[in-house]
């Protein structure tokens, strides 16, 4: 394993203390507990939005900490979720009389996490609202299963919902909105190479140098099937095909494109698989209405893309253009 | 290794007049337990690395560790209640374990200790109340049903047992006894199922043949309490 690091077990610490350092000016970072927290927080009357999730997704959920955005942000050990008295203590130093918004990634260990702190908040008088996003269509949704994994379209809801905050609406209506995002976002993944856990030290699942995953989760998780390594038109089109099937979208739906990369993929190949995207959409009637592309939730040195299609009406997409800023995020502002 | 449960319900004697469960005897079974973890951490996160994601060995030592430092900063306080000795291990293991058996073993350690109350000891038929209230409380936080292959399939046939043997009256270390019994084949009983919750339930039919590593840590848990919990009682 071939990484920049000091020890593994200090990697999460050590990261924070570079955020800390790099960004004192808009964030405050504090440990045991471990929460990022925007710099203006509380603000009075207004909507604290708190997300969180295991660390190795960067910029997610840290680099959206900040106005326009999220209010904290809880960063677990990697790939682990963050325990309640982090979200707790988060959800405690944002709150701004408003009420807290919990926006939590479908898996099994941060849904409970998320569960625990927010009963514990409610204890303390806080209003809390939850909101599980589950987006990726790769993974059966079904009764027999813990249900969809959270994954790209979990960027689009906390730009969204963190618009809506600051316009000062009230915590149900962009607990709402937050599930609306949800409901019409989809998304599937694919991986060239494994990532590497740093406490793990090798790679978590072993790919061919001709394979690649279709339906990869952001944990490394197994996706739908794994096939010959194909060009960047095929392998769009196969996550497109399933993620438009699912909605299923309709010619003359206006859309946010969403491609997305993984942590180890260059931004031309990501390009590459815009434009691909982009004539694929046209082709089917689809008019994209806004883009973003770039590495937002990654699986830390993973090679692959993931696409995130959001349907979006007049008010997603104004919140969209709504200004963000952010270190992972940035505009209008 | 894990060591194959001793004989306990043998003759199932009748409870002994005045046999209780006493907060020195919970903190001997935390501290067995945390070093039955230890000892079977790598066992429990192969089992866990076949239908999930190879962390449960690892995350529940760091919680028993957690739990050993907390015991020692407690003490043996003299007016100490179990009830709250309980709660705190349950805090401990929520803010130190993460994943989903943070909040399942901490629920269950919270509301076990909530039911306790401020007693300094504790009947079995007491304690039997309390391992039935943690249990539904972990139920309740991970929604899991019989037969989904977790915990609960190891936890419920614990928990009957246990009532079972207050109620006709059986001896503590009976009682146990059996409830670790009924924990061993309810783990054993989740190997050919089909997960339904957590992550082995995105493999469907591929998690058939595989013990449930939830399941194996509760039969840990409550095999250590057969063994510490009655120490110095007539079996």
């Amino acid at each position: 394993m071939k990484k920049l690091i000091n020890r593994p077990e200090d990697a999460v610490k050590d990261e924070l203390a570079g955020v800390a350092a790099a960004h004192a000016d808009r964030l405050r970072v504090y440990t045991e507990p471990d929460y990022i927290v925007r710099v203006e927080a509380p603000i009075r009357g207004k909507v604290a939005i708190v997300s969180g999730g295991g660390s190795g997704h960067e910029p997610l959920h840290g680099g959206f900490v900040g106005r326009g955005m999220l209010d904290a942000a809880c960063p677990g050990a990697v790939f682990t979720s963050p325990t309640p008295d982090q979200v707790l203590a988060a959800t405690k130093a944002v709150d701004g009389g408003a009420g807290v918004l919990h926006i939590v990634k479908n898996y099994t260990g941060d849904v409970m996490n998320f569960e625990m702190a927010a009963d514990l908040a409610r204890d303390e008088g806080i209003a809390v609202e939850s909101v599980v996003i589950a987006d990726d269509v790769a993974v059966q949704d079904s009764l027999y299963t813990a249900g969809r994994r959270g994954v790209g379209t979990t960027v689009l809801a906390e730009k969204i919902c963190g618009a809506a905050a600051e316009l000062r609406r009230p915590l149900a209506d962009v607990a709402e909105l937050c599930r609306r995002v949800n409901a019409n976002g989809r998304s599937m993944g694919m991986a060239l190479t494994s990532c590497t856990v740093p406490m793990v030290g090798k790679p978590t699942f072993e790919l061919g140098p001709d394979e690649i995953e279709i339906g990869v989760g952001i944990h490394g998780e197994p996706g739908r099937e794994r096939r010959p390594v194909a060009s960047a038109h095929d392998v769009v089109e196969t996550l497109v095909t399933a993620i438009l099937d699912d909605l299923p979208f309709a010619r003359g739906d206006r859309v946010l494109a969403f491609v997305n990369g993984m942590g180890g993929t260059p931004l031309m190949e990501l390009y590459v698989v815009y434009g691909e995207l982009h004539r694929l959409l046209e082709s089917r009637g689809i008019v994209v209405a806004r883009n973003l592309i770039g590495s937002y939730i990654t699986s830390l040195d993973m090679a692959g893309c993931s696409i995130t299609l959001l349907r979006l009406d007049d008010e997603l997409a104004a919140l969209w253009d709504a200004p963000v800023v952010t270190t992972g995020l940035r505009w209008g502002a | 290794m894990i060591a194959v449960a001793p004989d306990t319900d043998a003759g199932a004697k009748t409870a002994a007049r005045g046999e209780v469960i006493t907060r020195p005897a919970v903190v001997a079974w935390l501290r067995a337990f945390a070093a039955v973890v230890a000892r079977d951490r790598e066992l429990l996160t192969e089992l866990d690395a076949a239908i999930g994601d190879a962390d449960h060995g690892i995350n529940m030592d760091r919680g028993m560790q957690a739990v050993l430092v907390k015991l020692d900063e407690l003490g043996e306080p003299a007016d100490g209640s179990v009830g709250a000795l309980l709660k705190a291990v349950g805090m401990t293991l929520v803010s130190s374990v993460g994943g989903a058996a943070g909040p399942l073993y901490g629920t269950l350690f919270l509301q076990m200790g909530s039911a306790a109350g401020q007693a300094s000891e504790l009947t079995l038929a007491e304690w039997a109340s309390a391992v039935a209230a943690g249990v539904a409380g972990a139920q309740a936080r991970g929604q899991a049903e019989l037969q989904d292959k977790t915990m609960i399939d190891a936890l419920l046939p614990a928990v009957a047992a246990l009532r079972a043997g207050a109620a006709s009256g059986l001896s503590l270390a009976a009682a146990l006894g059996r409830s670790a019994e009924a924990a061993r084949q309810g783990m054993k009983a989740t190997v050919p199922l089909v997960a339904r919750k957590g992550r082995a339930s995105y493999l469907g039919q591929r998690s058939a043949g595989h013990q449930d590593p939830g399941a194996t840590s509760s039969w840990l848990l409550l095999e250590t309490a057969a063994i510490s919990l009655s120490a110095g009682t007539v079996p």
